[in-house]
């Protein structure tokens, strides 16, 4: 069932090329910003690298977090989704992982082309790239349960930032905390650990979350 | 003699419940908190390593417990009105957010004030202060997010699904200290072992807590008491109140 959902996502996406590459380029282009922000002097973009990209990835996400249920609660098909005899934690997992498709995987591959331009080393760039990739689909989930809450609402698009961003901090925290950790010579293992429990405990509990919200968004 | 606490779940029964209580809990409020800044100024003695200066502790520590403690009643209550469909319970989780606001906001500011003459810096990342932080920013989101609300019944359900779902930053808050080594320093107080401080300071400290806690109450009271009437303004117990026109 949530492959039939992320088959049908996947396809509308696929459709509209222009907003998958709009939430890229936002990506990429604020990673950009912050070098000619704050000066080029090499050691230190090294060392804000890992935070740049998160931050980046995070806003990004946030971004496309609109899409996520609008277009479908607009047209009407949300509403059968709702009525229909499968069970809706299910579709919800499928359309959270198609954001996650559209979204997610572009910036991680985009990743370590990014990373170049702050002079990360070989290793750094790997494990930001692992924890993106443990990372993303987190943030995905998250924000499905924010996109939920405010959908239909006047200001959705603000409000659902103030909602979903400190509930980010933590995934930002540790995905970044991971490249630090690596290039002080601590090992990455613990804070890829944790992205990995974020992430295995965002699975079980926010489909069900967002599954709730979209019923009382809906009644 | 058995209570029943049905009957105190109508938004109608409780309007009068908690208008006598109100004046019970401000007094109470108003002597403790007297007593607790008279304990806290000139009775407690002066601290061998930080001066004066510590004496913040006695707002300080009190805002910090009743910033989580509120969020977690807020929870409690959003969690009851979203299962039992309860309307009281919903409207007192709304009436509690902009308190514990207030107080986390408030352990902020005096943290930051007493920072700057103990570590030399306002604010500084560490864990214990940006999951703090977080805890305003989960204040300010419910509340926005209801305000965003035009019907009450969706407001009350969607806040307690972003409340509930908040409740798991109290935790990290609360362990902070013990689970990083930072800055911020360990628990002063708990249950389990004898306090790091001298009784005075702790009795003090104590009577602020439960200060801030009385006042929370009756403002919380007062604030419950204002939703009802505005969500209840089309009935007929409320037009039938004194003091009150539509």
């Amino acid at each position: 069932m949530s492959l039939w959902v992320i088959q049908r996502d996947l396809l509308l996406a696929m459709r509209r090329r222009s907003d998958v590459l709009t939430t890229l380029f936002f990506f990429i282009i604020v990673v950009s910003l912050f070098p000619l922000g704050v000066g080029p002097e090499m050691n230190m973009l090294r060392t804000m690298a890992p935070g740049v990209v998160w931050v980046a990835a995070l806003l990004a996400s946030m971004l496309s977090l609109g899409r996520m249920f609008s277009s479908d609660y607009l047209d009407g098909t949300l509403e059968q989704m709702l009525i229909s005899p499968q069970s809706l934690s299910m579709l919800v997992l499928g359309k959270a992982m198609a954001h996650w498709l559209v979204t997610g995987v572009p910036l991680v591959l985009m990743s370590p082309v990014l990373g170049l331009q702050y002079d990360l080393s070989t290793d750094a760039l790997l494990i930001l790239t692992a924890s993106l990739l443990l990372g993303t689909p987190v943030l995905s989930l998250i924000g499905a349960i924010g996109a939920a809450l405010t959908l239909g609402l006047r200001g959705g698009g603000v409000l659902v930032s103030l909602l979903v961003l400190p509930l980010y901090i933590p995934v930002l925290i540790f995905g970044a905390g991971a490249v630090e950790a690596s290039t002080a010579g601590l090992g990455a293992g613990a804070h890829l650990s944790l992205l990995g429990a974020f992430l295995l405990a965002s699975l079980v509990l926010s489909p069900w979350a967002t599954a709730v919200s979209l019923r009382i968004s809906m009644e | 003699m058995a209570i029943n606490w049905f009957k105190y779940s109508s938004p109608a029964s409780f309007y009068v419940l908690a208008g006598k209580m109100i004046p019970l809990f401000s007094i109470a409020a108003t002597i403790l908190f007297a007593v607790g800044l008279y304990i806290g100024f000139f009775v407690a003695p002066t601290d061998f390593q930080q001066g004066e200066a510590y004496r913040i502790i006695f707002i300080h520590v009190p805002a910090a417990w009743m910033s989580m403690f509120l969020y977690v009643m807020m929870a409690v209550w959003a969690g009851i009105g979203l299962a039992f469909n309860t309307r009281l319970s919903s409207m007192m989780a709304t009436a509690i957010a902009p308190t514990g606001a207030m107080f986390t906001f408030l352990a902020l500011w005096t943290g930051a004030v007493w920072g700057k003459p103990m570590w030399g810096t306002w604010w500084v990342w560490d864990a214990r202060l940006t999951s703090e932080l977080i805890l305003l920013f989960l204040y300010i989101g419910f509340m926005s997010l209801q305000a965003a609300i035009d019907d009450p019944r969706r407001a009350d359900k969607a806040g307690a699904v972003i409340a509930l779902v908040g409740v798991v930053n109290i935790p990290i808050i609360y362990f902070s200290v013990k689970w990083w080594n930072t800055l911020h320093q360990g628990a002063s107080v708990s249950v389990t072992s004898s306090p790091k401080m001298a009784a005075t300071m702790l009795t003090g400290m104590l009577i602020m807590s439960i200060a801030c806690w009385m006042y929370a109450i009756a403002v919380i009271l007062i604030r419950t008491r204002t939703i009802i009437l505005e969500r209840e303004r089309n009935t007929a117990w409320v037009s039938e109140l004194k003091g009150v026109s539509s």
